[in-house]
């Protein structure tokens, strides 16, 4: 990426560095999910592969304690958004912005995608619910309209992007801004792949099922926590 | 004094896993604990050689006041790489990934990590990072910034070299981040039916610790680092005053990671001299639930002093104060575990072998290094050493003294343990009194020039200093001819060595309650449970009972 700082004000190319901003660590992140995954029922795959002791050893199920895993992970996750937010907060509170650098950022679109991301949190606790009693057909549907709002949240996040009359590298406020908002959209994305995934897999009889919960209880846990960072984030970047 | 164990049972032998075996499993992604263990510490030991060297390179420079013997801007690379080295592919990997992954398994009495899969993922990021970054040193231009990486001095020394830097700390932060979950999944999660928390051996409190801190502060240094990326690639200007941006904040961040890694450094050492020093005193371990209460201690206040790096940063009065209050702190939990080890050695029956020689090492540097670093939380002191020889006196006797010392005690102490057999007695202690001697000839002058004035990152100094540096650089050299005897120790013992059998230390814990070295999972039998492990000393001794017969 060789953006020679050229001001681009409205540019669709001042998204992409926001979004490589996160992608090593997103990277990191999908892998360690996806490793954490397959990989986590320590007794499928140790040294050896069948011992009793190992995997029940304090009498958990395997669900909850890859989901302990997946959790810590995400606590880790948080602490860069915590980083990231901090690092703004003190930006704006010792950083003079550039000369009439003060942007009101537009509320509409973005309450709206806060709306609908919280709505999504709700739809994939309804896929949750369905497939506990057994009702797949149901979750499937409540798992497609899940992932269909997490990607008309990024739709509306790439309007925004192009909409907004600055660029990347104009000042301090739209770097922060578009790093920690691409960064987060980097999470919707992984989110989103994952939840079509697990659609995909319960469709084809396989692994998603009532026996099975994993795959869709973790991809829960991460969902509810992407929604989460982006209240904070909407109240700090937007609403403050 | 009861020693639960139960008692050995013929279970069918394990079959034989769908992974290589013989020395070819340490070159392959194998999921044992133990082999992930050994290839982090052969690894990281690589990785210490070429510090090392890259450490031997600095003195020599150091011989003479002028910048004769390197350029300055190679000098510049050289020392970034050796403190990025030594951190990130030696010390970190080492005291967590190696000490970690072997014993912990067996200290909660599981036949293996919680996550097997992670943890090779984990290892295996490490030889690739270190590759990058050394290579950087060969395509263009290493990092010259220090491994501080501080703005702006990192956004105009050359690009390459300090992105590749960024990348390949991403990739060890990466891996340090995945082996800190699968730590506290393993001690919380797969503890052995019956075993309870406070009975477990304090290594694995102590890497509890750690493991919290990784997980806490390692992802805010990534995201800086990101940032910093973006400030070098795509000239955005977060920490680059020239564009609007802030130096101090990118400080800020960055020692929020650095100074829990100090602890993410020393914690697991504190842990494995828990261990060792019981052992070889025959006496229980002096104040265990202390022990406990410190380093949850430690952990928290951890967090709440990164500032201390930043007292001449224009930090605010009344940052000052909160910061040098509570890094002072620190010294309380911190002195509890000194004088609880003191107490555990008081009166005991002591071995001093080439394990307990190091061990005592540790304690007398790192009291001093803990003394210095008291010192230099005090504002006005800071700010006449700040940037000093002094400092590199300082973190040299934690970092050195402290862990390095306790890495070799380690490596003597469970030497039997992962090879069956014993190191030689002679060459470790030549080792030790080598290292001892050249340590503290090495560093403890360094005092006197930080306190004199002589800069640290500097490749010419004032001629007033050369004698002082000539002799901080023999000691170098006794550390760099110390390792010799170390070697030959390591590879002659491994064929050669006395026989240990399976415990030869009659220690108590549960690594030791198996075969030297153990089967692929651990026990034959099942685990056993091991609710005393520091049971010493008790008229009679407590019967170990070896789950194993050779
Ligand atoms: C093998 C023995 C060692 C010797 C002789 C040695 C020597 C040195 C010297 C001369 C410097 C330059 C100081 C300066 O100009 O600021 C230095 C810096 C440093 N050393 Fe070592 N060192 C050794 C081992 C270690 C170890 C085990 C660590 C583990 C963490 C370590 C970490 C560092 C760090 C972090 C720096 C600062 C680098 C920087 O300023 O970016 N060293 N060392
Ligand atoms: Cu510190």
């Amino acid at each position: 990426m060789t953006s020679s700082s050229a001001p681009s004000p409205i540019s669709g190319s001042a998204a992409s560095p926001a979004l490589a901003t996160g992608l090593p660590l997103a990277a990191a992140g999908a892998g360690g999910v996806a490793m954490a995954l397959p990989g986590a029922g320590s007794s499928q795959d140790t040294a050896a592969s069948h011992h009793a002791e190992a995997g029940h050893g304090a009498g958990e199920g395997h669900g909850d304690f890859r989901l302990f895993g997946l959790a810590t992970f995400l606590v880790a996750d948080g602490m860069t958004f915590a980083g990231f937010f901090a690092a703004y907060l003190t930006f704006r509170a010792v950083n003079p912005l550039a000369e009439g650098g003060n942007y009101e950022l537009e509320l509409a679109l973005p309450t709206l995608n806060t709306i609908l991301l919280l709505l999504s949190s709700l739809t994939f606790h309804r896929a949750a619910k369905a497939i506990h009693q057994d009702r797949t057909e149901a979750c499937r549907n409540w798992l497609l309209v899940t992932a269909a709002l997490g990607f008309t949240f990024l739709g509306g996040q790439m309007v925004e992007y192009f909409s907004l009359p600055f660029g990347l590298t104009d000042n301090l406020f739209a770097s922060t801004f578009y790093a920690i908002t691409g960064f987060h959209g980097l999470h919707v994305t992984l989110g989103g792949l994952m939840i079509l995934i697990i659609w995909w897999q319960s469709r084809q009889g396989g692994r998603v099922n009532r026996t099975n919960l994993f795959p869709l209880e973790a991809t829960e846990l991460y969902w509810h926590f992407v929604d989460g960072i982006w209240v904070l984030l909407y109240g700090i970047l937007y609403l403050l | 004094m009861t020693l639960t164990l139960s008692p050995p049972t013929a279970t069918p032998e394990p079959q034989a896993p769908l992974q290589p075996q013989g020395w070819l499993r340490y070159f392959s992604f194998s999921v044992d604990h133990k082999v992930i263990g050994l290839q982090y510490l052969v690894c990281g030991f690589i990785f210490y050689l070429i510090g090392g060297a890259l450490a031997g390179m600095i003195r020599t420079e150091l011989l003479t006041p002028l910048s004769d013997f390197m350029p300055r801007e190679t000098y510049n690379e050289v020392l970034t790489l050796h403190g990025t080295v030594m951190i990130f592919l030696w010390i970190v990997p080492v005291v967590n990934g190696a000490f970690g992954n072997y014993l912990i398994p067996f200290y909660v009495g599981a036949r293996d990590m919680a996550f097997p899969r992670l943890n090779a993922v984990a290892f295996w990021l490490i030889p690739p990072a270190g590759l990058l970054l050394i290579s950087s040193y060969f395509i263009g231009s290493a990092s010259q910034s220090g491994w501080t990486a501080y703005p702006p001095l990192s956004l105009t020394t050359p690009a390459t070299g300090q992105v590749i830097w960024i990348l390949s700390v991403l990739l060890l932060g990466g891996s340090s981040i995945f082996g800190g979950i699968n730590f506290i999944a393993t001690i919380l999660k797969l503890r052995r039916p019956g075993l309870k928390m406070l009975q477990l051996p304090m290594f694995c409190w102590a890497l509890l610790g750690t493991s919290i801190l990784v997980v806490l502060s390692t992802p805010v240094l990534a995201g800086t680092l990101v940032l910093l990326s973006f400030d070098i690639i795509a000239h955005t200007g977060f920490f680059n005053p020239a564009l609007g941006g802030n130096a101090v904040v990118y400080q800020h961040l960055f020692w929020f990671y650095s100074h829990p890694a100090v602890y993410i450094m020393v914690l697991p050492a504190f842990g494995l001299v828990s261990e060792i020093l019981p052992v070889h005193a025959r006496k229980p371990l002096f104040g265990y639930i202390t022990m406990v209460y410190s380093i949850l201690a430690i952990v928290v206040l951890g967090l709440v002093v990164w500032a201390h790096h930043m007292f001449t940063s224009g930090t605010p009065p009344w940052m000052r104060l909160f910061f040098t209050i509570a890094t002072s702190l620190i010294a309380v939990p911190t002195g509890i575990k000194f004088f609880n080890w003191l107490a555990t050695l008081w009166g005991g029956k002591i071995a001093l072998n080439t394990a307990m020689l190091f061990s005592c090492g540790f304690i007398v540097n790192f009291v001093f290094g803990g003394i210095t670093g008291v010192a230099l939380a005090q504002v006005p002191f800071d700010i006449h050493v700040h940037d000093t020889y002094f400092v590199v006196a300082h973190f040299h006797y934690i970092v050195y003294g402290g862990t390095v010392f306790v890495i070799f005690g380690s490596v003597y102490h469970w030497y039997p343990k992962f090879t069956g057999r014993l190191a030689n007695e002679t060459l470790g202690r030549l080792h030790f009194v080598l290292t001892f001697i050249g340590f503290n000839l090495c560093f403890a002058p360094q005092h006197w020039l930080g306190l004199n004035g002589m800069p640290r990152r500097v490749a010419e100094y004032d001629p007033q200093f050369t004698f002082i540096n000539q002799v901080s650089s023999v000691g170098a050299l006794l550390m760099a001819i110390s390792t010799l005897p170390f070697l030959i120790n390591m590879v002659y013992s491994a064929f050669a060595g006395e026989k240990a059998g399976d415990n030869p230390w009659r220690a108590l814990t549960p690594e030791w309650l198996t075969s030297s070295p153990p089967p692929v999972e651990n026990w034959k039998g099942p685990a056993p449970l091991v609710t005393h492990p520091y049971g010493y000393g008790a008229a009679p001794e407590p019967q170990v009972v070896s789950a194993s017969s050779p």
